[in-house]
């Protein structure tokens, strides 16, 4: 469960990245955070693996308020959460199969169910029997799929994605969007961010918009809010 | 636990995967690191050879016990019962007068002493000492003048104080130099390492966003530095070896003019070892101030 309560965030220069922004996201939900460049969508996503920490407020990850959290309990945060980020960041010295064992590797996880859970992250975003290729040799889809095989390795109940789509194709956003709506499927907390909520329609998730560091909008498709609808 | 030694080993392999994979860099931080090192160890080892070749020339310093014209066999028996509860004796010998008269006149001083009407020597006891301590040395003589009938204490010491005075200034100046080129393998680590975190920064960020401690992080580098610094201190081993070898002849030839029959010796297995520890000590500290210093900003 990811909570927000009145979250801000003043960067030093006295920029607001955002205002006031509260939410909950429940065990399970597909929700797509969308807005415009600088509406703090990247921000909110710093925010919850603690690579920021927010300047009022509280932010609660299952039931945990990692707002003061100190810094050396925030590696134990972050390998419970599945993170993937706008660029692929693979190590591009490594094969796939390597960047895909990273987080096993820094929990200390057995070699040979690591090795079972690397393949299995693998053929779950399609790129099985391809271990060995090196990160350079692969498409931006590709790339982004390894990088979500590495997200999903250590088995998170929270996916978080932002902008995983943005620098691809129409056709490999689509894929890459269906995957994360097969995560949600098997009972994933999945929150990504994107310029196209178009691609993740079919599941209809729930969706939340940011506009100048501000949640303008958190509902359904269909016009309805998503606290009335639980409400209901 | 099993999961710490996994982190161990898995940092090990890194960071042996990182001095394999860069072999001329690997190879010239160790020469670096091993000539830095040589250097003193070098030193240590020509003073401890000097020690050695000192005393096989020297012979065992001693103590000479002159007594009274006047003492007699009941005195010089009490002297020598004092002599047995002397706990630092390592060895004494009575010389008697007469017999030190013969000595004397076997090293050619027949002539002299042949003017003489009477033995003008006394009774003597020549004393080793256990240890050759000059401090010992004074002790025991100081003692030994306020005993009955002691008339003279002669010490056999000067060329000990002068070598062991000679040693200490050796050992000090081998300290500073030690000092000084391990703190030069802590600078050449420090910035070994600094690159390495500067080329490894895109590693390092991916890592920490996926969950890895400050600890996984910095373990391999401290493995780097303390690995790098035991090469250097093998590296320091094999030059000194080198050392040793060239020398030997020359030495030996030069023993031979002295009537000594003198070989160079190489560092202890434990002074070996010391060695290779102090060098990866080095390398370890330079790698653990560099990590320290440069990590926090990524």
């Amino acid at each position: 469960m990811i909570v927000f309560e009145d979250v801000a965030k003043r960067y030093a220069g006295g920029y607001t990245a955002l205002a006031g922004v509260s939410f909950e996201i429940r065990h399970g939900e597909l929700v797509v955070l969308s807005g415009h460049s600088g509406a703090g969508k990247s921000t909110l996503f710093k925010l919850i693996p603690v690579i920021e920490r927010p300047t009022a407020g509280r932010v609660l990850i299952n039931g945990q308020d990692v707002s003061h959290l100190p810094r050396t309990a925030i590696p134990y945060l972050r390998r419970n959460l599945g993170l993937v980020l706008q660029e692929s960041r693979l190590l591009f010295d490594r094969n796939v199969y390597d960047n895909v064992m990273l987080p096993l590797v820094i929990t200390g996880h057995p070699a040979a169910d690591a090795a079972k859970r690397v393949a299995a992250a693998l053929e779950r975003v399609g790129l099985d029997g391809r271990g060995k290729e090196m990160p350079a040799g692969l498409s931006g889809g590709e790339q982004q799929r390894v990088a979500i095989a590495r997200a999903i390795v250590n088995r998170p109940s929270i996916l978080i994605a932002d902008e995983p789509t943005a620098h691809l194709d129409p056709a490999y956003a689509a894929d890459i969007a269906a995957l994360f709506r097969s995560f949600n499927q098997a009972g994933v907390t999945v929150l990504v961010s994107t310029h196209d909520a178009s691609l993740f329609a079919a599941s209809r998730p729930r969706r939340l918009v940011l506009a100048k560091g501000q949640l303008v909008e958190d509902s359904r498709p269909g016009g309805r809010p998503a606290q009335e609808e639980v409400a209901a | 636990m099993i999961n710490w030694f996994y982190l161990h080993l898995r940092a090990i392999r890194h960071a042996l995967h990182r001095l394999v994979s860069q072999p001329v860099g690997t190879l010239l931080s160790a020469l670096v690191v091993g000539i830095a090192l040589s250097l003193p160890g070098g030193g240590y080892l020509l003073l401890d050879n000097l020690g050695s070749l000192a005393r096989g020339v020297s012979g065992t310093p001693e103590i000479s016990l002159f007594l009274d014209m006047n003492a007699g066999a009941a005195e010089v028996a009490a002297i020598e019962q004092r002599l047995k509860g002397e706990s630092e004796l390592a060895s004494y010998r009575f010389v008697p007068r007469d017999e030190g008269l013969r000595q004397l006149e076997a090293a050619g001083l027949g002539d002299v002493l042949g003017g003489l009407k009477a033995n003008p020597l006394p009774d003597a006891f020549v004393l080793a000492p256990r240890r050759e301590d000059p401090a010992l040395f004074e002790r025991m003589a100081e003692r030994m003048r306020s005993w009955p009938k002691v008339a003279h204490v002669q010490l056999d010491s000067a060329w000990v104080e002068r070598l062991h005075a000679l040693l200490g200034l050796g050992r000090s100046a081998v300290l500073m130099l030690a000092g000084l080129l391990g703190f030069a393998l802590v600078v050449v680590t420090f910035n070994t390492i600094r690159l390495q975190i500067l080329t490894q920064r895109q590693e390092i960020a991916v890592s920490r966003l996926l969950g890895a401690t400050d600890p996984f992080i910095r373990r391999p580098f401290y493995w780097f530095g303390g690995l790098q610094g035991a090469l250097g201190g093998l590296v320091a081993l094999g030059t000194m070896a080198l050392g040793i070898e060239a020398l030997a002849a020359p030495v030996a030839r030069l023993a031979e003019t002295y009537g000594a029959v003198f070989a160079l010796s190489g560092p202890e297995p434990e002074a070996s070892l010391a060695i290779v520890a102090f060098a990866a000590f080095l390398g370890w500290l330079g790698a653990a101030i560099s990590v320290r210093r440069h990590l926090a900003g990524t």
